[in-house]
């Protein structure tokens, strides 16, 4: 089966004021199955938005090739309505919740996006409210977003998303500006639209716990793809994200401190209730 | 501070004003405007007012916030009353001290000029900025001026840039205080010295703001291309205008309003200055 997204060397670079270039990505390759949810990791400036936008071509990259849908998007053989048809199919949802809704009213808010697509009135009516109803913020359709608290604010960008029936969504640091409870909201709506829709999911995070719960972790440094695994293979070698500027979740990061210490602790633990019953275990186990 | 500015600000319910159409609340705005100044003559003056008041109740807005509202435009009537009643000249003379001069028709002047800008006032809000949405009313001037787009004027990005700008108006008021707020904390002084000064004050308030929206725009401008915005061409809009009957009775009360100023006029000149 062809992978739904594919990156094949890709580089981007820059332009400085003065002429320079400054090399973000440097060859960088990697495949999305559909369906997936992808966890992408890396400190600031290590090239991870920049990634983000070249999947839907609002930046064009200086060599390589990326393929969606097993057709290589590239800005010179496609016409301008399927450079809109590549940004309908992957979604994007920004950091600052407050600078990508366009209207003062949620629905026509979430209605936006489909009226640039030329759908007509009635269906756009049924897709705004079935998108409403989706991340469970129908009852506040005719509010004012400035209102709203920034996971709900969230909530209604990832609404206006879903209203253009996407294949995929990228979410760029989607919970950094948010509170836990408004994390908790977003990261159970991204979840829901993964398992339940089948949404092929790419979270850029810094948050680890986050990236823990995604079916595969791609850790990105200096531009290019330092690790690619499952989230327990990523999280087991502390060593090297630390090496890279990255934390581990705090239970796997207990985990390899006791470790260290000489407890006969398992590998791979990434989530805190696994963790519990490990702890437990052990501690139940007779001394010798 | 800045959360109390009601001028403009739209107030969401379900009254026969709320659910007109826009473009017919833009036209009414019209009409009802050019017969504020086509009053003449005393009565003229109370239809007016009664008329506005009307509105006012109909609406079902909260009449005390939208009363308050009007104190931004104190000064301007305070001015208004001022200059009308020593400037104006008459033949009733009520009261003389040195060079003061106070004539009746003055009074009546004045009198007038309160009644015509408050009415202005309250009225165009009330048909239009505190009953209709900011999208809608984006919404009805797009089509209202759509014809232009025969003419190369570019209407639906006009209209755009409004509901835009209206969108973050309460974005940036915030982004305002929290800039004062951290520039107070630096030990900034806002609040004493002459206008000089305090206008220098708030450079360094400027600056972070201006900085700041243009951070913003160009971040919702990489959003809105992420949804598929390209201009006015081949979009379709969720919400149809339709004029509906309502509309048809609403109009037909203003015609009456300013057919009731015009005879007013005309019948009863009592007071006409």
């Amino acid at each position: 089966m062809t992978p739904f997204i594919k990156a094949e060397n890709v580089c981007f670079s820059y332009n400085t004021g003065e002429g320079k270039k400054i090399e973000v990505l440097k060859n960088v390759s990697f495949e999305i199955a559909k369906g997936e949810f992808v966890a992408v990791l890396g400190r600031n400036g290590s090239g991870k938005s920049t990634l983000a936008k070249l999947l839907n071509m609002i930046l064009v990259p200086d060599s390589g090739k990326i393929f969606i849908d097993g057709k290589q998007i590239s800005a010179d053989t496609m016409t301008e309505d399927d450079v809109y048809e590549i940004r309908r199919k992957i979604g994007m949802v920004f950091q600052n919740p407050d600078n990508q809704l366009v209207s003062s009213v949620v629905e026509e808010d979430v209605a936006f996006g489909p009226e640039n697509l030329g759908i007509p009135s009635e269906e756009i009516r049924k897709r705004v409210d079935d998108a409403l109803d989706e991340v469970g913020m129908s009852e506040y359709a005719r509010h004012s977003p400035h209102l709203l608290s920034g996971g709900q604010k969230q909530r209604i960008a990832i609404a206006g998303i879903i209203a253009m029936s996407p294949s995929c969504i990228v979410f760029d640091e989607a919970t950094a500006m948010l509170d836990p409870s408004g994390r908790k909201e977003v990261m159970a709506t991204i979840e829901r639209l993964n398992k339940e829709k089948g949404i092929t999911v790419i979270h850029i995070t810094h948050n680890m716990s986050e990236a823990a719960m995604a079916d595969r972790v791609i850790v990105i440094d200096g531009g290019r793809v330092a690790m690619s695994d499952v989230p327990e293979a990523v999280f087991s070698d502390v060593g090297k994200l630390r090496s890279i500027g990255l934390d581990v979740p705090q239970i796997t990061e207990l985990f390899y401190e006791l470790k260290k210490a000489g407890l006969d602790l398992p590998d791979r633990i990434i989530d805190a209730g696994k963790g519990e019953d490990a702890l437990l275990s052990f501690f139940e186990k007779p001394r010798n | 501070m800045m959360r109390d500015i009601t001028l403009g600000q739209y107030f969401p319910g379900t009254s026969v004003l709320h659910r007109s159409d826009p473009r017919m609340k833009l036209i009414l705005t019209l009409i009802f405007i050019v017969f504020v100044f086509l009053a003449k003559s005393l009565w003229a003056y109370v239809w007016l007012f009664v008329f506005t008041f009307s509105l006012l109740i109909v609406s079902r807005l909260p009449v005390k916030v939208i009363l308050k509202g009007l104190k931004p435009v104190l000064f301007i009537i305070a001015i208004t009353v001022i200059f009308n009643l020593f400037l104006t000249k008459g033949e009733d003379l009520l009261f003389e001290c040195k060079f003061i001069h106070i004539y009746f028709e003055g009074v009546m002047f004045a009198v007038y000029m309160i009644i015509r800008i408050v009415c202005l006032i309250l009225g165009t809000s009330v048909i239009l900025t505190y009953t209709t949405s900011p999208v809608d009313l984006t919404d009805g001037i797009e089509q209202l001026l759509s014809p232009l787009k025969k003419i190369k004027i570019p209407v639906h990005e006009f209209a755009m840039m409004m509901s835009i700008a209206l969108r973050f108006i309460p974005t940036l008021t915030e982004e305002t205080e929290k800039i004062m707020n951290a520039q107070k904390a630096r030990g900034a002084d806002l609040s004493s010295g002459g206008l000089i000064k305090r206008a220098k004050a708030l450079i360094p308030i400027l600056i972070p703001l201006f900085v700041s929206s243009l951070r913003r725009a160009d971040e919702l401008a990489t959003a809105m291309e992420c949804r598929c915005y390209r201009g006015g061409d081949g979009r379709t809009r969720m919400k149809r205008l339709k004029y509906s009957p309502r509309d048809l009775v609403l109009f037909l009360v203003f015609a009456a309003f300013g057919t009731g100023i015009i005879l007013l006029n005309i019948f009863i000149p009592y007071l006409v200055i």
